[in-house]
């Protein structure tokens, strides 16, 4: 009773919002479609970037270049940062040592670092894998720190009174046990990741949904930015998914 | 492996190894660029920043001296975010006590959320244009969700019996709101405040970097144009700075409210 009512609710707000949209774009021209495009050229736009391509590519190749340094700089980030985490939580003066470093550069928000990145490995590739990395990188070593550091005590003693080795240590008791809140910062790190790509390709880029973006700004083409923030969503919720199915297959003792 | 784990070091110890840790940091930095492998103008010396920084305080660049920009930006700042909260916050609590009004919103912003809120910078620029208001927009769309989520959860989860006991007495829906449910979500509502106001912060920059035209962003903007490293690094470090002072201010109040409250 109460799942149906609310999706009839929400399903019934939805498609209010749909027609009122199209009234007032079309029909009574009440809303400029100079500043808002109506669902028809919405509609045009998409099928234009996905069959003739717009700023220099289909939308499905956008899609898969943001896709691609997404995935590249969020991986390179995690692959530092769950160890560096790892070894921060383990040892105390790992922790001494790294953390005035950390702090330092811990406040600045990953989009400042897009000039410096810029500056240093221009418009391409590398410079958004940069970002990216900065991005990603703070939540991960956050995350698996205070996960270590969480673990109870108790658990670790009885390993140790056990007699287990060094590896066996880090891989069956260390990482299982802090793998919940190593998977919380993953996920932050994975929103941080997309919207600082996406920043990084509005400044500059030469291919990718930001670039879309950028050139329907420059071209004054709402439909167009309407169907590049449509995508930026979409694939947003996709790796979010993902990285949500992962994590339940990564740790079943955790699902009901 | 001989130490037990969470065994916490003397404080000499822990403070000669972070000043072993700064130094070997700043002197890497240091050696490297002072010693030519990375060409100076990219990687200026920490020296060079500092100076370069202070040099910014009173000499304008990009049309305006580091206060100057910085001033711009917390205006900016204090408008978006102050915007969000206000609109924010209230509709939260709304829809923590209506359920009609949450079965409404919760789809539209579910819809969304997963676009990021410096997507929307084209648009905002196109409708608030590129001095103040398109960057408020922006500001705005990263500090809008978390005051509302927070406020709506505080609002969902008060303790029934408060509930019960205000309805039993016949308080109207308003009064509860404002009498009821408000003290008891406070302090889930400074908190969400508290993660907007970092988010908001995070997306000014973002903002700057691509649509404005005076603020801190846009002098890193024109420092990087000009190839003037130390000036883009001065700029992160003032970003940092500022963030990071917002971030204390807004702890204190938290920690503030958690007191009076008895929760700490």
């Amino acid at each position: 009773m109460r799942i149906s009512r609310r999706l009839v609710l929400g399903a019934a707000t939805v498609s209010v919002l749909l027609i009122a949209w199209a009234l007032l774009t079309m029909v009574t021209d009440t809303i400029s479609t100079g500043r808002f495009p109506s669902p028809l050229q919405f509609w045009q736009s998409a099928k234009q970037i996905l069959t003739v391509g717009y700023a220099d590519g289909t939308l499905i190749q956008h899609a898969l270049h943001s896709l691609k340094l997404v995935i590249m700089g969020f991986l390179v980030a995690i692959a530092v940062g769950v160890p560096l985490g790892l070894l921060m939580g383990w040892s105390r003066r790992a922790e001494a040592l790294i953390n005035p470093v950390f702090l330092l550069i811990r406040p600045i928000p990953p989009l400042a670092w897009i000039p410096l990145a810029i500056l240093w490995l221009g418009l391409g590739d590398a410079a958004k894998i940069m970002v990216i990395f900065f991005a990603a990188f703070v939540p991960s070593v956050i995350n698996t720190f205070t996960g270590v550091r969480t673990i109870e005590p108790h658990i670790i003693e009885a390993a140790r009174m056990l007699g287990t080795g060094r590896w066996r240590f880090v891989r069956e008791v260390l990482v299982p046990a802090a793998a919940p809140m190593i998977f919380t910062g993953l996920r932050l790190s994975l929103q941080a990741s997309w919207t600082t790509l996406v920043a990084a390709e509005l400044v500059g880029a030469l291919a990718g949904l930001g670039r879309v973006l950028n050139m329907a700004q420059q071209d004054i083409y709402p439909a167009m930015v309407m169907v590049g923030m449509a995508a930026v969503g979409v694939l947003g919720w996709g790796t979010t998914r993902l990285l949500a199915e992962v994590e339940r297959r990564t740790m079943p003792w955790l699902t009901p | 492996m001989a130490s037990p784990v969470n065994l916490p070091l003397s404080k000499i110890e822990g403070f000669i190894l972070g000043i072993v840790g700064l130094a070997s940091f700043l002197g890497l930095w240091f050696v490297i660029s002072a010693s030519g492998l990375v060409p100076r103008q990219f990687l200026p010396t920490p020296l060079d920043v500092v100076a370069r920084t202070f040099h910014l305080l009173t000499e304008p660049f990009a049309g305006a001296t580091l206060p100057m920009h910085l001033a711009k930006s917390l205006e900016r700042y204090t408008y978006g975010f102050l915007l969000a909260a206000a609109v924010g916050v209230p509709l939260g609590m709304a829809m923590g006590w209506f359920r009609w009004l949450d079965d409404i919103v919760t789809p539209i912003f579910d819809g969304l959320r997963f676009i990021a809120p410096i997507a929307w910078v084209p648009f905002a620029a196109l409708w608030f244009g590129t001095g103040i208001g398109g960057p408020i927009m922006i500001i705005f769309s990263g500090a809008f969700p978390p005051c509302l989520i927070s406020a709506y959860r505080g609002a969902r989860y008060v303790d029934g019996k408060y509930i019960e006991a205000a309805q039993m007495l016949g308080t109207s829906n308003l009064r509860t709101i404002v009498d009821v449910l408000l003290p008891a979500s406070f302090p889930s509502i400074v908190a969400g405040l508290r993660v907007g106001a970092g988010l908001g912060w995070q997306s000014l920059v973002g903002a700057e970097l691509i649509v404005a035209s005076a603020g801190v962003g846009y002098m890193m903007v024109q420092g990087q144009s000009n190839v003037s490293t130390p000036t883009v690094v001065a700029g992160m470090i003032a970003i940092g700075l500022v963030g990071l002072l917002i971030d204390v201010a807004l702890r204190q109040m938290e920690a503030f409210v958690r007191r009076r409250r008895g929760l700490a």
